[in-house]
């Protein structure tokens, strides 16, 4: 596991695509905190809020690879010959997919202390924000790895992924339309907004953390067995 | 070593490999011969794990790759028929990073050094893996399945794509490495098998069609009875003093090669030597014999004779009433 997370890590750095990654998450996030500093406020929840549709953007462009490319270059064939499991493969995967977007979210505790030196800003919201926002960010990176597991074409994966995060993000909307209370209900169950947005407001909930983590371990899960049929195939 | 048992993999309707079993004893060197889509491929996947069989059982000293895929694939070497090779690495990288992969315990550096020099590639190692040529690719791939230093190696055409004197030095290898090793090799190529593997094992159409050993099966190959013969003298009348040669069964005029030089394909029966017979005749009527040369049997002869063998066994009985 520590061997393919070291190469995912290491091919990131090697390829543009890492780079992009960063660089589109500085500069929103960026962007947000300046008009937080402009309001000359310390809640920096705002940075937060508008973070989850700059990462439907951005999220597919770290897993489309991940699954893909092993397929299509046939290096899928080592990795599925080595005495290592399934699970850790797509872990491996997963984790080093999560590594990156770690190291764009910590730039928030760099705004953080900015806004410190102003004035001292509410912690426990602004920690409950880092949490909310790197569990929303496991959750769409174990979807976007399960997308990337299902075809060799990254560009299709990429697309997909995008479709399904869209489909996430906005799925309120969704259950607005529906006219039905209870499919609205369940529907409206499953809005990432919803959750994400208790953590922006400092609200933290077990049920929300527990959302966002089963939603990552099923995605890993499906991965794994996507990679299983693949061989009885 | 490696134990296969009535393996089957079928693809839908079709069947790529059927019921095949065979074993491998330790430090055997096992040549698997086919034409492309004979089943080769197919059943070095399964033997390592990458595909699964739909019926039967492969077993890899002692461990059965289906419930102990782990277990068994750390004895395995693996070079597919495309090298797994990651083209934005460089060679040095890509080898680390298999030698993780694989959690080898030899200490590191000595052993990708080692490998290396085996191989021949150290002049290399700090290249991107994009860069080489396919001749140097393959052999990285080689060098990958080296890692670890497993005990049973699969190599799926490991001498396609390199040049001659690459192909001879990759046997060679192959052959030092089969001292410590057991290995699988898998080719089109019969001299190939021929010169590496201690035992054959011809398949086609997902069917083992024969097993035994390279010297075995060659000397039962090698019973030649096609020749291409090179005679100066009017076309016609050679053709017709050929025909009238007992124990030979086809004669096919080639052209004229030089001025007033034919060749002819001729095709014996089986078990019947013609050469002197064929060389008595031409001097009593004065046809120089410039050239008499065995054809070279492709593997669509091959299967033909293994296939053939069997039914002209049979039909021997009814030929003779």
């Amino acid at each position: 596991m520590l061997a393919i997370l070291k190469r995912e890590m290491s091919n990131y750095f090697t390829s543009p695509i890492g780079y992009i990654f960063l660089a589109v998450f500085y500069f929103f996030s960026g962007m947000f905190f300046t008009s937080v500093l402009a309001a000359n406020t310390t809640d920096i929840t705002y940075v937060f809020s508008s973070l989850f549709t700059v990462l439907v953007f951005i999220i597919p462009l770290l897993t489309m690879r991940s699954m893909s490319e092993e397929k299509k270059q046939k290096t899928d064939q080592l990795l599925l010959t080595a005495p290592i499991s399934l699970g850790s493969l797509v872990l491996g995967k997963f984790l080093a997919a999560f590594l990156m977007y770690c190291i764009a979210v910590s730039v928030t505790v760099v705004y953080a202390l900015i806004l410190a030196a102003f004035a001292t800003p509410e912690w426990m919201v602004v920690i409950g924000n880092i949490l909310g926002a790197l569990l929303l960010g496991a959750a769409l990176i174990a979807i976007g790895v399960f997308i990337s597991s299902l075809t060799e074409n990254q560009l299709i994966a990429a697309v997909g992924s995008f479709a399904v995060m869209m489909f996430i993000l906005m799925i309120d909307g969704f259950a607005s339309l529906i006219s039905n209370t209870f499919i609205a209900s369940i529907v409206s169950t499953l809005s990432f907004m919803t959750r994400y947005n208790n953590f922006v407001t400092g609200i933290l909930n077990i049920s929300d953390l527990l959302f966002f983590l089963s939603f990552a371990v099923v995605f890993i899960y499906l991965t794994v067995r996507v990679l299983e049929k693949r061989r009885w195939g | 070593m490696i134990e296969v048992k009535n393996l089957t993999k079928s693809y839908g309707n079709k069947q790529a490999v059927n019921d095949i079993s065979f074993t491998v004893n330790q430090g055997e060197i096992l040549g698997f011969l086919g034409p492309n889509g004979a089943g080769k491929s197919t059943t070095m996947n399964i033997l390592t794990g990458y595909i699964s069989s739909t019926s039967g059982t492969a077993k890899i000293d002692g461990h059965d790759i289906l419930d102990e895929p782990q277990e068994a694939k750390k004895h395995i070497g693996y070079l597919p028929e495309h090298p797994p090779l990651y083209l934005d690495m460089t060679v040095q990288e890509y080898l680390e990073f298999v030698y993780q992969l694989k959690k080898a315990r030899q200490p590191m550096k000595a052993h990708i050094d080692d490998i290396c020099r085996r191989v021949k590639i150290t002049n290399v190692q700090k290249r991107i893996i994009k860069n080489l040529s396919k001749g140097y690719r393959q052999r990285v791939g080689l060098a990958q399945a080296l890692i670890g230093n497993p005990e049973v190696l699969i190599l799926d055409e490991p001498t396609v794509g390199l040049d001659p004197k690459q192909i001879i030095e990759i046997r060679n290898l192959i052959k030092t490495l089969g001292e410590r090793h057991t290995i699988i090799l898998s080719s089109h190529i019969l001299p190939e098998v021929q010169a590496v593997c201690d035992r054959v094992i011809v398949i086609n159409k997902g069917k083992i069609v024969a097993d035994d050993t390279a010297e075995n099966l060659s000397r039962s190959l090698t019973d030649d009875f096609r020749y291409i013969a090179r005679i100066e003298g009017p076309e016609e009348e050679v053709e017709k003093l050929l025909n009238g040669i007992s124990g030979l069964k086809e004669v096919q005029p080639l052209g004229q090669k030089e001025p007033g030089v034919y060749e002819f394909s001729l095709e014996a029966d089986p078990g019947s030597d013609i050469r002197r017979d064929l060389f008595k005749r031409l001097t009593e009527r004065n046809y120089p014999l410039l050239g008499l040369k065995t054809t070279e049997l492709t593997l669509e002869d091959i299967f033909l004779q293994l296939t053939q063998d069997s039914s002209s066994d049979k039909s021997k009985d009814g030929g003779n009433q």
